[in-house]
């Protein structure tokens, strides 16, 4: 069944059941919104979508509620936009005042709220920080509940993406605050430090601890990738700053994942940058000395060298190895984390260069 | 997959994670602990259960987290799965629960694969498998009845001596239950690494070129001999199970590895060890210093995903653009220009081998783009998969011959790719090694989620080591009152062939009689203790089987 309703005066016809706010999205009409994220349930709690309904007494949150048959919507009337101009006030006059250091800048969507509507900290506000900040020791997620507008979506987002349930409310009224579990910390609530509640989080309140500090949302550029540890194919962005990854984000167009990354995908990238990579070619000294192998002493001391040398020596060898023993003396073993083009070029060289089919990888293992 | 290859025509994946999140009624999830091997996908299996209640039953001797959304889990002996299998199949047929339509127009061999599932009537199932009999009843109706139905797994059931006997058990369950070619059905076997699948495609095996093209097919020889200019025999090549052990006994002689630690990989590091001392030159392309490393003689620096450009192909034959990010470090570089320049060098110093013309004898790639194009030309199923095309957006699972096709996230969906689906009567052996006098326990071996295979990665990643920084040895709670275990103590698990010590982590995800290790550390790798035994046609290690013997380290 189809519904006709006019929104800031334009006619529009959605199916019975739609939402305010989704009609108005249909229809390119822009509601501001904060709690709500089109992945949850929505819960019409922090009270920025309200709009005007002709007839109606109350301002009526449009991400919940829905439409019907001749109904007047006004998006943006002095009361819709007075009434979140106060509801903003509220929120900043207990939030923090430092945009300047935080890491949220530039993907903040109360910041972003702040500035569309011209809010700013009431001369009544701040009194203060309330909680610790960096409350939480697990590793990868930095909690700072000061900064929350109790939008629950990152308890939605445990809910009902990540179905862990780690994210609850606790205590009532001014006391209200998010907590892991029975107030506990995040691991022993049996958070699984995937990074859902972070992606979601609209503030500063959740943020990646790996990423703090090293970069806003400006200085970064995002490349979109496939994720290198398991078969899901899940897709991500890397968040590069100066040449460095210094965090992953979610890529709401991953085909196969969407917003969801596990906490390999979303944290276990530090490897990238890690001391231990090898940067030179090495070979052992006995090769460049022209002896016979042997294990003992100097002569399997590693040396670094250069791509011609470590290229050459190893052609050479490959070579002989594969004229005096036959092609099938030499075993050539590809790889799973490597790239399709390049486990075809393995193949490749197994084959035709040195005309074996002695190939394989970790498919068994 | 070569269970797969025999029951269907294709070893891979039948079908989409989504379409089994959205479309199952029931999944049967076997050897594959999803929510800590392929967490995303155990999220969406997850949420399927809140949002929708799908009906999840958990074959597994492990009580794995999935066991927590689950209807039911059986607890199988290690082991034992062809007669679980059996057991539930010789129930529906008692039942008459079989699709007699689709099994007499898709599918062969029925007869046989009937009467061997005669011999496993439930009370002879539960002995073999110590699963009551109630929850082979329960658990045969669950599937039976709630349609589609999917069946998915991973290493459990292929790391056994008879892993491709169990893939075949599970294939007859779906052709059975005609959960076969729709959305929410068939066989799915979750593939490991991040581009297991890809190497697969790609012909990184002993007995295929790419596109599973025969080697001992004249016709695929011929077709890489005309396009390479020269290629290998029509006899198949050795696997990594045997390639390696082989080094040993001086038939392979040199090896060329890629980003591969079979120090840490391979089943019996002692021995493992000692067949790569024997090898007389070893090529080493890595991104560290490996646990194999050691025994290289060259050490080639290779990247990281985030250094280069390409694709990889996921589990369920998707192919997706993997892009560079940062610039390699140091001197590194790509390990496709790696490869190439080495082929390059073979191929001018010349020797022994000739290689003639041919459209793709030649190896000056400018990127990883101009590989795609040969690998279009040369691989049927991947013969529309371009960079351009996936650079757009388009969403390409393989088989996609041609540019305008545009992809199969089914298969199976009309025929099989062999044609009919073949019934294959199997029966359960026993592992290779059953715990004994002098070996009590079972062991069983994997990975946890916080690492990742070997651990090369993951033990370089702070935060990943700050939750999980040490091997933890799971015991059950029993077991450790027996072995005067109280709370966190060190155990020394040993077996036939080797010895660690770990600390233990007392738990009921493992019955009494069964300790689980993993491979991610070399100080105590469950690889020290594991068995070389092969499944006889897969060449699959038996990791998660053997026997070993616990001992609290005082």
């Amino acid at each position: 069944m189809a519904v006709n309703l006019t929104i800031d005066g334009k006619p529009v016809e959605v199916p019975e059941g739609t939402t305010i706010l989704k009609a108005a999205r249909m229809h390119g009409i822009t509601v501001p919104t904060l709690c709500y994220h089109k992945d949850l349930t929505p819960t019409g709690n922090c009270r920025i979508c309200v709009v005007e309904v002709t007839g109606q007494r109350f301002l009526q949150a449009a991400c919940v509620t829905p439409v019907w048959e001749g109904m007047e919507v006004k998006t943006h009337s002095e009361r819709a936009v007075g009434s979140r101009r106060k509801t903003l006030e509220l929120m900043l006059a207990n939030h923090p005042q430092d945009c300047l250091t935080c890491d949220a800048s530039g993907s903040c969507e109360l910041q972003d709220l702040a500035y569309e509507y011209e809010v700013e900290v009431p001369q009544w506000g701040y009194k203060g920080t309330r909680y610790v900040t960096d409350s939480d020791p697990n590793p990868f997620v930095r909690v700072d509940f000061n900064k929350c507008i109790l939008c629950r979506r990152c308890v939605l987002a445990c809910e009902e993406i990540q179905a862990r349930n780690v994210w609850g409310i606790g205590y009532r009224g001014f006391e209200e605050v998010i907590v892991a579990g029975a107030d506990t910390t995040m691991l022993d609530a049996r958070c699984e430090s995937c990074g859902q509640c972070v992606a979601y989080c609209p503030t500063g309140a959740l943020t990646n601890k790996m990423s703090y500090g090293l970069g806003r949302a400006h200085q970064v550029t995002k490349v979109t990738t496939t994720c290198t540890y398991c078969g899901v194919g899940c897709q991500l962005d890397l968040e590069v700053k100066d040449n460095r990854i210094i965090g992953v984000s979610s890529n709401p167009d991953a085909p196969v994942n969407g917003m969801a990354l596990c906490v390999k995908g979303r944290y276990g990238y530090d490897f990238v940058h890690h001391p231990d990579r090898l940067t030179r070619p090495q070979v052992r000294r006995y090769l460049l000395e022209g002896g016979s192998k042997s294990r003992q002493g100097s002569s399997w001391d590693w040396v670094e060298t250069d791509w011609d040398t470590a290229l050459d020596i190893t052609a050479r060898k490959l070579v002989a190895t594969r004229d005096t023993d036959g092609p099938d003396s030499i075993g050539v073993l590809t790889s799973a984390k490597c790239l399709n083009e390049e486990n075809y070029l393995m193949n490749k060289v197994a084959r035709q260069v040195i005309g074996t089919n002695n190939i394989d990888h970790c498919a068994r293992l | 997959m070569a269970g797969l290859a025999t029951s269907f025509g294709s070893g891979a994946m039948s079908n989409s994670m989504d379409d089994i999140a959205n479309d199952a009624e029931a999944v049967l999830i076997i050897g594959s602990n999803t929510t800590e091997q392929h967490p995303v996908f155990g999220t969406m299996l997850r949420r399927a259960v809140n949002k929708r209640g799908l009906k999840i039953i958990v074959a597994d001797p492990r009580k794995i987290d999935i066991t927590e959304f689950a209807v039911l889990h059986l607890r199988h002996k290690p082991g034992t799965d062809i007669a679980l299998i059996n057991g539930l199949m010789h129930i529906i047929l008692e039942k008459g629960w079989e699709d007699t339509a689709f099994i007499e127009e898709r599918c062969e061999d029925f007869d046989a694969f009937k009467e061997t599932v005669m011999n496993y009537p439930p009370d002879k199932v539960a002995e073999i498998t110590r699963v009551p009999v109630e929850q082979l009843y329960q658990a045969a109706e669950i599937l039976a009845t709630n349609k589609p139905m999917a069946v998915i797994w991973a290493m459990g059931i292929t790391q056994h001596t008879v892993g491709m006997r169990n893939v075949m058990s599970l294939a007859n369950l779906q052709m059975l239950l005609a959960n076969m070619g729709k959305p929410g059905s068939g066989v799915n076997p979750l593939r490991g690494q991040n581009n297991v699948q890809g190497a697969c495609d790609m012909g990184g095996l002993p007995n295929v070129y790419p596109a599973y093209q025969p080697v001992i097919n004249e016709e695929a020889q011929k077709k890489f001999q005309d396009a390479w200019g020269a290629t290998s025999s029509l006899k198949v090549g050795r696997t990594v199970t045997e390639m390696i052990p082989d080094a040993a006994e001086g038939k392979v002689k040199a090896l060329y590895i890629l980003g591969e630690d079979p120090v840490m990989s391979d089943p019996d590091t002692n021995h493992i060890r000692h067949c790569l001392e024997a090898c007389e030159f070893i090529v080493l392309q890595e991104i560290f210093p490996s646990e194999t490393a050691p025994y290289a003689d060259v050490l080639l620096p290779g990247v990281s995903f985030a250094e280069k450009t390409g694709t990889f192909t996921n589990t369920e034959r998707r192919v997706q653009m993997v892009h560079k990010a940062v610039e390699p470090l140091g001197e590194a570089q790509p390990d496709w220009w790696i490869t190439a320049e080495l082929a390059k060098r073979m191929v001018a110093a010349g020797g022994g081998r000739q290689i003639a013309a041919g459209p793709y004898a030649g190896w000056d790639y400018a990127d990883s783009d101009a590989i795609m194009t040969e690998i279009n030309a040369l691989t049927p199923s991947y013969g529309g998969i371009t960079h351009a095309r996936l650079e757009k957006g388009e969403r390409l699972q393989w088989p996609c011959p041609n540019v305008e096709h545009p992809g199969t996230p089914i298969l199976h969906s009309k025929q099989f790719s062999r044609g009919r689906g073949k019934f294959m009567p199997i029966d359960h052996v026993d592992p290779a090694e059953l715990p004994d006098a002098d070996y009590p326990f079972f062991l069983n071996t994997g990975r946890v989620l916080y690492h990742y295979h070997g651990g090369e990665m993951t033990r370089r990643a702070q935060g990943l080591m700050e939750v999980y920084g040490q091997p933890l040895i799971e015991v059950n709670p029993e077991d450790a009152a027996r072995l005067g275990l109280n709370g966190e103590k060190r155990v020394r698990v040993t077996s036939r062939r080797g010895s660690i010590e770990a600390e233990a982590w007392v738990t009921d995800r493992v019955p009494p009689g069964m300790v689980y290790a993993n491979f991610h550390f070399p100080e105590a790798s469950a690889n020290e203790l594991t068995i070389a035994a092969l499944d006889p046609v897969a060449k699959i290690p038996e990791y998660k089987v053997c026997a070993v013997k616990v001992e609290a380290v005082k």
